[in-house]
């Protein structure tokens, strides 16, 4: 099957991206947080994106940044599938009593919008890497719940779910065995969308200085260190959020792609 | 009963129900998180007996379900407390800040809706066409952007590359209108390019779906120029779900404003709200996330009720 420029472009910018996160500390050509040059130069051969209010490397900065803006967000997309797509196929396999408490607490969150509930919680919890993967992880997973429970009560019904049913399995098997692996393909396009969503939440929250603390940095606490040097008319001071940008952009071709794929695939089948 | 007066009512009970359930997790979310009140105020150094007094005076040593019930009821009479960090009366602090922000998202509003319409509108109109992927591939690209972001895309091309405005948006009381207009141009901008994108979508998706109807053929047939197709009879048939999806994102506005308050340094509620999650003030927290969620929920269930409303098979029951 032939692949389409906007996801080939999808594709290889999203490794890029994933080259440069897992390669930052052999990649970025001075240390994250070391004043390296003057304030606000611009950009040169030594530094190729300039230097920050403080002097350092923005292009070194932009890279390490790189590597916990993806690292958290791929941690807390993982969270929200793995607790997500595991309540929301019990939901769908229990049904009664059990799907409904889950469903109306599912319900309850996603009433608020996300972010004031994150910021609600994050006045009492300390801020550091864990406790935003988890903030970020739970809150995301509400949505996985959803989605997977709707793909699961829709293969709950089928055929040899009934038959494994009959044969005495287990609830387990019946998630893990008979219900994941048909279900995978809608929920593999979901983890890009999900991916997504967590990178601009921890994004806007390091922004919003609730998210990641110095001496880490991030992008969305790039932009914030940075504002000031758009006032001052430096290009370089935009990168941080041209690089949250084109992630979000090239991940969300990816997963354009797959969607289309598998909707085409359901309607190969008549499904 | 009239059966649509019923389903309204169930809304707004439901809605309200709802309101009721979210203060209780705002109030347990907070009470409940590792952390004490007494000693966020006294810091670390306080004495034992210092912390023992205050938590008597704040009534912390009360269970937490009379706490709740206290707060709940001192809330729905106007009284949202004190500040920890100044000890400013809340309810004070908040009204000014309210207004600035309804300044703002209703100026972001009154541009978006009509503009997603017509965006809308002219993209069905011209389906598959140049117009419509042009206004598809604009539209797509600002929905994957985070507020923040496209902010300062904003401020850099309409600050550094096209001098027209100031970085920053401030309003004071004494301000005229105009001057207030003029000062919040640019979150406007980016408030409206956020939101639109998706009531857009809708729109022409609202109207594709209704195009396929056997009356639209009927129209054609009987010799309406497109747009007339589209005014008279696709448009008058999608309000439903096209008005349902406006509110929606009125309500997505409400997130909206407190990322781009905090860019420009609006002095709003939601620059009021960030502030205080970082100074740890839980009273404030508690108070301004409430009325977020309300807001959000009001509008939600203004959706809904607007949906039912407009729904001719519920109107007109057998």
């Amino acid at each position: 099957m032939r692949l389409p420029f906007s996801a080939m472009l999808g594709i290889f910018l999203t490794g890029a991206f994933v080259f440069m996160a897992v390669f930052a500390q052999f990649l970025a050509p001075y240390p994250i947080d070391a004043a390296v040059g003057g304030v606000w130069e611009d950009p040169s051969a030594t530094h190729w994106l300039g230097t920050d209010t403080i002097g350092r490397d923005i292009f070194s900065r932009l890279i390490y940044g790189g590597q916990i803006t993806i690292f958290v967000a791929l941690a807390s997309s993982l969270l929200a599938f793995s607790t997500g797509a595991f309540f929301g196929f019990m939901a769908a396999v229990k049904g009664g009593w059990v799907d409904q408490v889950m469903s109306r607490i599912v319900d309850l969150v996603m009433a608020i919008p996300s972010l004031i509930v994150a910021l609600v919680i994050l006045s009492v919890l300390p801020l550091n890497l864990t406790v935003l993967i988890f903030v970020i992880g739970l809150l995301d997973s509400t949505r996985v719940f959803r989605l997977s429970r709707a793909v699961a009560m829709d293969i709950a019904v089928m055929d040899y779910v009934e038959a494994a049913k009959l044969r005495g399995e287990k609830q387990t098997w019946i998630i893990f065995r008979e219900i994941l692996p048909n279900a995978l393909s809608p929920l593999v396009a979901e983890f890009g969308l999900r991916f997504i969503f967590a990178v601009l939440f921890i994004s806007t929250l390091s922004f919003l200085g609730l998210g990641i603390q110095p001496p880490l940095a991030d992008w969305g606490g790039m932009v914030k260190e940075n504002k000031d040097g758009l006032i001052y008319g430096k290009a370089a001071a935009l990168m941080p959020a041209l690089a949250i940008a084109s992630l979000a952009i090239s991940v969300n071709l990816v997963a354009d792609w797959i969607l289309s794929r598998t909707t085409s695939l359901k309607g190969g089948r008549g499904a | 009963m009239h059966p649509i007066l019923k389903l309204v009512v169930q809304r707004i009970a439901l809605g309200l129900a709802l309101l009721l359930a979210v203060s209780l997790v705002i109030f347990l979310g907070t009470e409940a998180l590792p952390g004490d009140t007494a000693q966020a105020i006294l810091g670390q150094s306080a004495t034992p007996e210092a912390l023992a007094n205050l938590r008597e005076k704040l009534g912390l040593n009360l269970p937490a379900h009379e706490r709740y019930l206290n707060w709940l009821w001192a809330a729905l009479h106007g009284d949202l407390g004190v500040a920890l960090t100044n000890g400013v009366d809340i309810a004070q602090s908040i009204g000014q800040r309210l207004g600035n922000t309804l300044f703002l998202a209703s100026c972001a509003a009154v541009i978006s809706v009509p503009l997603a319409i017509g965006l809308g509108l002219v993209a069905a109109r011209y389906n598959g066409r140049w117009p419509d992927k042009l206004i598809s591939g604009i539209t797509l690209t600002t929905i994957s952007l985070p507020e923040f972001v496209a902010a300062y895309f904003v401020i850099y091309l309409l600050t550094q590359v096209f001098p027209l405005f100031q970085p920053v948006a401030m309003v004071f009381p004494g301000m005229g209108f105009w001057e207030k207009l003029q000062a919040v141009a640019l979150p406007v901008i980016v408030l409206v390019m956020v939101v639109l994108a998706h009531m857009m979508r809708m729109t022409r998706a609202a109207i594709l779906n209704v195009m396929q109807s056997a009356y639209i053929e009927t129209a054609e047939l009987k010799g309406l120029s497109p747009m007339q197709v589209i005014w008279r009879h696709a448009l008058p048939n999608s309000i439903a779900p096209i008005l349902s999806v406006v509110i929606l994102n009125l309500a997505y506005l409400v997130v909206g404003v407190v990322v781009v308050e905090v860019v420009f340094s609006y002095n709003a509620l939601g620059q009021y709200l960030v502030d205080h999650v970082t100074k740890r003030d839980l009273p404030v927290v508690q108070a301004v996330g409430l009325i977020f969620a309300g807001v959000y929920i009001a509008l939600n269930i203004l959706a809904d009720v607007i949906s039912i409303v407009a729904n001719p098979r519920l109107r007109h029951p057998k």
